[in-house]
């Protein structure tokens, strides 16, 4: 399978602390990859990084072989690379279909000016945007709370949302914020099948998290952060019997990494 | 709003301020209230753009800025340059944009109470860049502006000269609520396209909006250099009625006015700055026979009704409508 996404030598520093020091790795097309890694492994800043929500040091990540280290986020999420946010942050005072109608911003072909106007383009796309947030919420199950106030929503039903906002915008591959955090084993679950539904839909993801068993389960590969520098990275099963990744979460529960 | 029930409203609304309040002015005998409506609508106007500053999440305290420059643009190519003050109306408007752009790149990065200061520390800028410019004449202004001439368009006059009209006064009206009506015309469709929600997106999560693709700097400057316009062109037409422009004609005083228009109108409401307006000016001047203790009774009327009505007084007769609530635009 060939590479869509190359992490390389990717370095962040703030000030004097490196909080990613030259990692390195590729994203396969449709495959999940899971960033694991202790509290304080810089795996946010890497996945910021990623999706252009930083800037790098040094290093660079190449998406389909073309730089998107130092593009705006709004252009890296253009050209298919499109992160999404814990369930905070949502777009709290519209409808949640208003929410992943919104979010259809970049599929549309009419400009601005076409907008204010009314053009038969801007009306077509108008159409468009809202029968797709419909088959969108029905793939992530909220067509019955399509017309709530998206801020009264519950954890659960947020953190759809967050992923059906990611997907309103077609990216090609989309890098999940702790999907997993806060959630109870049947939400986990339900979480779990709707990851692999998407991938088998031909997208790529990305996700970072700290859920172990939700990790070990779900992911083509891994890659393991500590301290800022990836220790290792490889299958669930490699992974699970890594040296390296059992001394850094030593002092951890043995559970925690799925032993 | 059903379609039929908005036109009816929009029909009603033209017939009062066109033909109502003209009639009632002539009726009651008292022709300054022309002026006091003519300036409800032109303030309204610049309170209108900061309206649309607060819809994209920026409290904006520098409209006074963009007033006085607009202003000034019309005075000089009327006087410096012989312009013809019809010209002049889109120009200062554009001018203003244009300067807002400049202004609005760097400092609309910043949010909340920075924005804040910044604007309006702006309002101050834009007086002490009056009195000093060798163009703007410092502090004796400019005065002796003519009255707007003629306007016509392929041989037909449209707008006779105002020199020559018998009650010039009915004729500032007419123009400034013709304008009005263009303003919040322009707003409400904005609003009530895809635009509005895309403010609103910014308005309620910047990172989000960047993340769908929108771009939010370009958004950004777009709504401010509307907002701007606005201003300049109400400036512009100020001038035209005082016939006179001095750096004190837009103080800190009138850029807070056109936010506090903007808060107790409704923020939620496109219609909200425009009722605010009215509201405001006609408590202060009625209030006026208190004497001294004017300030301190519109002061303390402006803070109940903050308190009771945090969502304006529009929000008195309808539901929510355009889904901005106070304090969410930090």
């Amino acid at each position: 399978m060939a590479a869509l996404l190359d992490v390389s030598s990717l370095t962040k520093r703030f000030g004097g602390l490196v909080a990613v020091n030259d990692v390195s790795f590729s994203v396969r097309e449709r495959e999940i990859l899971s960033i694991i890694g202790p509290n304080g492994a810089g795996k946010s800043t890497l996945f910021k990084l990623i999706s252009s929500f930083l800037r790098p040091t040094s290093g660079e990540v190449r998406f389909k072989g073309e730089s998107i280290s130092n593009l705006a986020p709004h252009i890296a999420a253009r050209k298919g690379v499109v992160r999404t946010f814990q369930e905070t942050t949502i777009f709290k005072s519209m409808t949640v279909r208003d929410n992943v109608i919104i979010a259809h911003h970049l599929r549309s072909k009419a400009s601005l000016l076409g907008f204010f106007v009314g053009t038969a383009t801007a009306r077509d796309d108008e159409a468009g945007f809202a029968a797709s947030a419909d088959d969108i919420l029905d793939l992530v199950g909220l067509s019955p709370v399509a017309g709530e106030i998206a801020q009264n929503l519950p954890h659960g039903h947020l953190r759809a949302l967050g992923i059906a906002i990611g997907l309103a915008t077609n990216p090609s591959i989309l890098l999940l914020d702790e999907p997993f955090a806060g959630m109870n084993h049947d939400e986990t679950n339900r979480m779990i099948a709707m990851v692999r539904r998407l991938r088998d839909l031909g997208l790529t993801i990305l996700l970072v998290e700290h859920d172990m068993p939700a990790v070990m389960k779900i992911s083509d590969r891994i890659v393991v952060l500590n301290f800022g520098t990836k220790i290792a990275e490889g299958t669930p099963s490699e992974i699970q019997e890594n040296e390296k990744v059992i001394e850094a979460y030593l002092g951890s529960e043995d559970e925690a990494i799925g032993l | 709003m059903r379609k039929p029930a908005r036109l009816l409203w929009t029909a009603l609304f033209l017939v009062a301020v066109f033909i109502l309040v003209p009639l009632l002015i002539m009726a009651s005998g008292r022709a300054d209230l022309y002026y006091t409506f003519t300036s409800v609508a032109l303030l309204s106007i610049a309170s209108a753009g900061v309206w649309l500053t607060f819809y994209i999440g920026r409290i904006n305290i520098g409209q006074g800025a963009f007033a006085l420059m607009g202003g000034y643009v019309s005075a000089i190519l009327v006087v410096t340059y012989g312009w013809s003050f019809w010209a002049t109306i889109p120009a200062a408007g554009l001018f203003c944009a244009a300067a807002s752009v400049l202004i609005g790149l760097p400092i609309l990065r910043l949010r909340g109470v920075y924005f804040a200061m910044v604007t309006l520390v702006l309002t101050e800028v834009a007086r002490l860049l009056a009195l000093a410019l060798p163009i703007t004449n410092g502090a004796k202004g400019m005065v002796s502006i003519p009255s707007p001439g003629s306007l016509s368009l392929f041989g037909f006059t449209i707008i006779p000269d105002f020199a020559t009209l018998k009650n010039p006064r009915l004729a500032f009206y007419l123009l400034a609520v013709t304008l009005m009506v263009l303003c919040f015309g322009i707003i409400y469709r904005l609003v009530h396209s895809r635009i509005g929600k895309l403010c609103q997106s910014l308005q309620q999560s910047e990172e989000l909006a960047s993340s769908i693709g929108v771009n939010i700097a370009y958004l950004r400057v777009v709504a401010y250099a509307v907002s701007s316009f606005f201003g300049g062109v109400a400036g512009a037409i100020f001038v035209a009625i005082s016939q006179s422009i001095y750096p004190s004609s837009f103080t800190v005083t009138d850029s807070i006015n056109f936010m506090l228009n903007c808060f107790l109108g409704g923020l939620g409401y496109v219609f909200g700055p425009m009722l605010g307006t009215l509201v405001l000016y006609f408590g202060w001047d009625l209030l006026f026979e208190t004497g001294k203790f004017q300030l301190l009774i519109y002061s303390t009327a402006m803070i109940v009704l903050m308190l009771v009505l945090p969502n304006g007084l529009l929000s008195l007769g309808m539901g929510p409508k355009e889904g901005l609530k106070r304090g969410r635009t930090a």
